[in-house]
């Protein structure tokens, strides 16, 4: 793990195993950073959830659990909002490709509501491929603002 | 911390005690053997008490269709009782509110079951 402070933003850099005790990793660093940052509890809740529905995400789809590929989790803390990165060395995948959760059709699926969700509890997401392979997710949640 | 499943009967139907967290891993595959186990037992009137789970995920979500799917095949029924603000939250969000009964009261919920 690696900690940087440059200016009014500060980050943290974790390398984390695609393996589900990471997500409960991920999630409790997020939680740690949101709180020291101020943001309000239930805003934290939400943020956290998102956290671990994109690191799911990364570990069972994009890395497949496997033990060579790793999640990288950036946490960044500016004076106004958190950004939390989350980056993959799977294949990639395109967002339209995912299947509606809330069409008629789709609402009793056992899965395919990840998305849904991440999009419900942050302020900002965005995916995009890496140069490299994978995928990187975004996330973004305002300080002290309740959503 | 996973979930934890405690399992009475109130007459003829059978409510789940859920608390903890129902998430990937642990805790939603036990939930999801404990609806196939009540299933294949022969019970087919399942009520699910949340008021103790602090937290679920998409899969735990995924769990719960999948245990309503299953009890409903069989020709049973599977309510929800007891949700806190976050769990109506996100069935709200996911349009599984349209799918689900849901009931504050225990004793209503039991009474519902046809």
């Amino acid at each position: 793990m690696s900690d940087h402070t440059n200016g009014e933003s500060k980050s943290v850099e974790i390398l984390l195993d695609s393996t589900l005790e990471s997500v409960d990793l991920a999630e409790a660093e997020v939680l740690r950073v949101a709180g020291d940052a101020g943001m309000a509890e239930e805003d934290q809740h939400r943020l956290s959830m998102a956290v671990r529905e994109s690191m799911v995400n990364a570990i069972v789809h994009g890395n497949r659990y496997s033990p060579d590929k790793k999640v990288q989790l950036k946490i960044r803390r500016q004076p106004d909002r958190l950004a939390v990165e989350i980056a993959d060395e799977g294949e990639g995948f395109e967002l339209k490709s995912v299947p509606d959760p809330l069409a008629d059709e789709n609402l009793l699926r056992q899965s395919g509501r990840g998305i849904l969700l991440i999009q419900a509890f942050v302020d900002e997401f965005r995916i995009r491929r890496r140069e490299t392979a994978g995928t990187q997710a975004v996330l973004v949640k305002y300080l002290n603002r309740e959503s | 911390m996973s979930v934890k499943l405690t399992v009475r009967q109130v007459g003829n139907v059978s409510v789940i005690d859920a608390s903890g967290r129902i998430t990937l891993g642990e805790g939603s595959s036990a939930f999801r053997e404990a609806i196939r186990d009540l299933v294949n037992k022969g019970n087919r009137k399942m009520l699910l008490n949340l008021a103790d789970v602090s937290y679920i995920d998409s899969s735990g979500i995924g769990e719960l269709v999948s245990g309503f799917t299953t009890t409903t095949n069989h020709g049973g029924q599977l309510k929800l009782l007891g949700l806190t603000k976050r769990v109506q939250d996100l069935l709200q969000i996911t349009k599984l509110y349209t799918v689900f009964e849901v009931f504050d009261d225990e004793s209503m919920a039991v009474r519902s079951f046809t």
